[in-house]
């Protein structure tokens, strides 16, 4: 068995997500070194606020500004930092809960001293990112802060949660690796391609020989182990005619896409169709495939120039 | 309050996994699904066709693909179509779903399955994505972290400290010596710090895997199985997404979902807790009351194998074939989704009296 295919996958998208005016108000008011929370019916205050009160579910809205010292209620040592976190060095995950808050906010603790300078009940304060935006990245991190200020901000002030500029929305990107691997079935499939074979499998079942290969009979629901080479030759099923230019696509429209029957397969596969007036393509087009140099899927499909197939012989594979 | 009674009797009649393993590349999902679906439908004789419903767990981000489950259903013969459902989540949550479908009394037998392969990402940065996309996920704080932060918290409050904890990964991966399917088994190192407190023993092996189930009601889980296990409660809830906000070191969903399932009625002899950390099984313990005489995780558990989406699937399908096996009379199954036991499920399992 020919070794399993494997390739780098990567997925990115950066997430643009709108703020409701409490989230606004937080995220605007961590730009200005600001941090905002907000009181529940009952008089808690929830710092980072959210719109709701978690167990009540009632609206809330009134904010308040609490201040940027608290206390770690718990902690843990990431001495090994993971792309995207926010310290690059090793550094604590803390829950801190800000003087004024009844509830605690999730970050990094900045602690050159190492994990025994770290315990829970101690105290920190924000360290502000130099430059901010409008998002929970705009604390770089928390730093331990030891002083015997005075306390003075433990009342949390009202606000009326108005800055200049709000944010009203966030980017969130995301990127994530994988390592593809499309298992055994498909493996093989593309494999063959690269001989410029094409071949499917057979199900033990209902005896359909399925291509490209997934390795299960949809209808049966059992395994496809039977290998069988099919086409290259095929019949054009049905097609359509694209008339919109794909972003990074060098194909000039209008062109033609079709569902192809290779020969011997019982599911049609599609592809372009090339090397004919794409307003002379018909069902029932006798094509072959046009290989790529190095081998791989099939560039496009042209016609053979023999007759075209009867349409008893593929009206099953529409 | 006593929990009410089902409409109807609702009962796991038949059970599979794979061999939970680091890697699978050899194999697609439905490569890997496809042996464990013929398995649990074999154990009953129903042929695909005859299913009244299908119900599926899984998530994309593991697979890194959209709508990866669909390719999936070429495992179940979903040709001609079938009645069939799908849940972003653990499995367990997927036979939530069929065990209502059933109660309607829509259909007499269902099919649930639950699949993950880890192996293709990393499961610690996929999971982050799943959590507070404004306050929490820019953070990037991996599931081990968030797991270790409720670690320090029930070691601050006493409920716990290293030496325990160490205690419990020990003993599941002791039990799990007697379980072919487990990952993980005997003397596993305790391990360095993988984020402190939580030592790489205290965390669950990555791994590859699938689950079936199936359920029948009344008198055909009797025609398909010598000894059902019936479904006597279900229940699942959730906790605030903020983790400021919440008890780390408690866990009132779990409790509450377990009376609402009718657990506290009456002792339960077994107890299948869905539990990756080491540290989540004290919190489990103790919402849920459990005493030393009751035998927990003894499949070994979530620490022995993770088959992220089908590892709660596969702690209702362990305690069901307890029973099914006549080693137990009444089991507790539970499934968690989420950083920190955030969601929780809990079943309750009865044998026939004997
Ligand atoms: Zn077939």
């Amino acid at each position: 068995m020919p070794e399993v295919l494997k390739a780098p996958l990567v997925v990115e998208f950066p997430f643009t997500r709108s703020l409701g005016p409490v989230q606004s108000a937080f995220l605007t008011g961590l730009r200005e070194r600001v941090v905002l929370g907000v009181r529940t019916g009952d008089g808690r205050i929830l710092v980072p606020p959210v719109e709701y009160d978690p167990v009540t579910s009632e609206e809330v809205g009134e904010l308040v500004e609490v201040a940027a010292t608290g206390t770690v209620t718990t902690w843990a040592w990431n001495h090994e930092p993971r792309r995207g976190q926010p310290l690059d060095r090793a550094f604590a995950w803390v829950l801190v809960r800000l003087d004024g808050a009844d509830t605690a906010l999730l970050h990094a603790l900045d602690a050159p001293g190492g994990p025994d300078s770290v315990r829970t009940g101690m105290r920190v304060r924000v360290r502000w990112a130099r430059e901010r935006s409008g998002a929970i990245t705009d604390i770089a991190c928390f730093e331990p802060h030891e002083a015997h200020e005075p306390g003075g901000a433990d009342e949390p002030a009202a606000h009326d949660g108005r800055f200049e500029n709000p944010v009203t929305g966030i980017v969130a990107p995301a990127r994530l690796d994988y390592t593809y691997s499309p298992g055994r079935a498909q493996s093989a499939y593309l494999h063959a391609l690269t001989e410029r074979r094409v071949v499917g499998e057979r199900c033990p079942s209902c005896r359909k020989v399925y291509v490209p290969p997934r390795g299960a009979c949809p209808t049966c629901g059992v395994a496809t182990s039977e290998r069988v080479d099919v086409g290259p030759r095929g019949t054009v099923t049905t097609y359509c005619i694209v008339n919109i230019k794909a972003k990074n696509l060098d194909i000039e429209v209008p062109y033609v896409y079709a569902h192809i029957a290779l020969d011997g397969a019982d599911l049609a596969l599609h592809g372009r169709i090339g090397g004919i007036p794409y307003d002379r393509v018909r069902m029932g087009l006798r094509v072959e495939p046009v290989w790529p140099d190095g081998g791989g899927h099939p560039d496009h499909y042209r016609p053979t120039g023999e007759p075209d197939a009867d349409y008893e012989t593929y009206k099953e594979l529409l | 309050m006593p929990a009410p009674r089902p409409l109807r009797d609702i009962a796991v009649v038949a059970f599979a996994q794979t061999d939970h393993r680091r890697t699978s590349d050899e194999l697609s999902e439905v490569e890997m699904l496809m042996p464990v679906l013929h398995e649990v439908l074999a154990q009953t004789g129903l042929k695909t066709g005859e299913v009244g419903f299908t119900c599926s767990g899984s998530t994309d981000y593991l697979a890194g693909r959209a709508f990866s489950f669909t390719m999936a259903l070429d495992g179940v013969g979903a040709w001609p179509p079938i009645s069939e459902s799908h849940v972003e989540m653990d499995g367990a949550w997927a036979l939530y779903e069929a065990w209502t479908k059933l109660l309607t009394g829509d259909a007499d037998t269902a099919l649930v399955y639950a699949y993950g392969k880890s192996s293709p990402g990393s499961v610690r940065d996929v999971l982050t994505r799943q959590l507070d996309p404004y306050y929490l996920a820019p953070l990037w704080p991996d599931s081990v972290a968030l797991a270790a932060l409720q670690a320090q918290a029930l070691i601050d409050a006493g409920h716990t400290d290293e030496p325990a904890l160490a205690a419990v990964a020990s003993r599941s991966r002791a039990s799990a010596a007697g379980n072919p399917h487990a990952q993980l088994r005997g003397p596993v190192p305790r391990g360095g710090y993988a984020v402190r407190p939580l030592r790489t023993g205290d965390c669950p092996p990555v791994g590859d895997g699938a689950a079936a189930v199936i359920l029948a009601a009344g008198e055909r889980a009797r025609e398909l199985c010598e000894r059902p296990a019936w479904i006597r409660g279900i229940d699942h809830r959730i906790e605030a997404h903020g983790l400021g906000v919440r008890d780390l070191t408690d866990s009132p969903s779990t409790r509450l979902a377990a009376e609402r399932a009718g657990v506290f009625e009456r002792p339960v002899d077994t107890a299948e807790l869905h539990a990756p950390f080491s540290s989540q099984e004290v919190v489990l313990r103790k919402a849920l009351r459990l005493d030393d005489g009751v035998t927990v995780n003894p499949s070994g558990g979530a620490l022995a194998a993770n088959p992220v989406m089908a590892a709660g699937l596969v702690r209702i399908g362990e305690a069901a074939d307890r029973i099914r096996r006549g080693e137990s009379d009444r089991a507790l199954a539970h499934a968690t989704s989420g950083p920190c036991l955030q969601q929780n499920l809990v079943a309750v399992l009865e044998g026939d009296p004997r």
